[in-house]
């Protein structure tokens, strides 16, 4: 790779924010190393558990900002599960509501100047969309037996066709772990790249004030992204259940 | 000058691979248009079909971000 070439102009390095560094030290990178990713995923746990249970801990009649926030996030989750995965979806409503406010806040962490985004990483998202992956096949086999395979023979199509619906919807079940994890991954990594090419714009004096400006709007959008894709996340996962918990057409 | 012409390569590819973003953004735009025509016409059921919005763009934008991480990939881990 030629990438040792002294870099002329307009210095580019919108990839950099996403390295993984030690905490303590330079050392080489192991398993059990903390880094960056682990500190701020130990943040953004810190933050749900200051608002899920330090907010909520007076439990008061007229509720206060906090308390209001957290009952807010809890009542649309909760009706966000019943909807799409039905009345015996309920039951998991405690692993995904843990998944949605993980990463809506790792997400969200990530907007400050100068943090990390957990959740940029493939290694962290790959990490939950195989355990949703798998919590969801397990589920269906032990509710279903060998009846869970039905999800993949359609009834309702002529049966000529059957055979390749059933190849297509194989192929399409197991690259859902990767569209869901990528999704989530790629969606906060783009947005926080566009950002820093925009931060290096900023260094031209004739169109810093675009750049500025630019920026500003750019960190409103991700705002958005950021809770949509935590939305995303937690709706595709209500999804998969339903077709475990409902695997017949 | 054998890995030049390799680099120049995966650098045309990336840039041919971004512009499969563009797909998505048609495959997203047409979910949300075609949410909103319908909306519009009978508003009173658009409140339940919000989630179902959602895991339309969700599913269309997937297929973009796969060429997204096509183009990341070549430019970075070839």
């Amino acid at each position: 790779m030629a990438k040792d070439i002294e870099p002329v102009g307009l210095v580019f390095k919108p990839m950099d924010q996403f390295m993984v560094t030690p905490l303590f030290g330079d050392g080489p990178i192991n398993w059990y190393t903390p880094t960056n990713v682990t500190f701020w995923m130990g943040l953004a746990i810190l933050c749900v558990t200051l608002l899920l249970v330090v907010g909520t801990r007076r439990r008061a009649m007229v509720p206060s900002r906090a308390q209001s926030v957290a009952e807010l996030v809890y009542g649309f989750v909760y009706r966000m599960v019943e909807d799409v995965a039905g009345k015996d979806g309920i039951r998991y409503f405690p692993y995904i509501m843990t998944l949605f406010m993980f990463i809506l806040f790792a997400n969200s962490l990530g907007l400050l100047p100068m943090s990390y985004t957990s959740t940029s990483q493939i290694a962290v998202t790959g990490f939950l969309a195989m355990a949703v992956f798998l919590t969801v096949t397990i589920i269906g086999f032990v509710k279903h037996g060998f009846g869970f395979l039905s999800l993949f023979w359609i009834s309702s199509a002529p049966l000529a066709l059957r055979p390749v619906l059933a190849l297509i919807e194989v192929i399409s079940y197991f690259v859902r772990p990767v569209s869901h994890s990528i999704r989530l991954a790629g969606n906060m990594m783009a947005g926080h790249a566009v950002i820093k090419v925009f931060a290096a714009f900023a260094a031209i004096l004739a169109i810093s004030p675009f750049s500025i400006l630019a920026i500003t709007a750019i960190l409103a959008l991700e705002t958005l992204v950021s809770v949509i894709q935590a939305y995303v996340f937690a709706i595709l996962t209500c999804v998969y259940l339903k077709d475990a918990l409902h695997p017949h057409h | 000058m054998e890995g030049d012409i390799v680099q120049m390569g995966a650098y045309i590819g990336a840039g041919l691979g971004a512009t499969g973003m563009g797909g998505a953004a048609i495959g997203v735009g047409h979910v949300v248009g075609n949410f909103l025509s319908g909306a519009l016409r009978n508003p009173s059921a658009a409140a339940g079909q919000t989630a179902t919005m959602f895991i339309g763009i969700a599913f269309a934008e997937a297929l973009g971000i796969f060429s997204f991480l096509i183009s990341l990939l070549l430019m970075f881990a070839v």
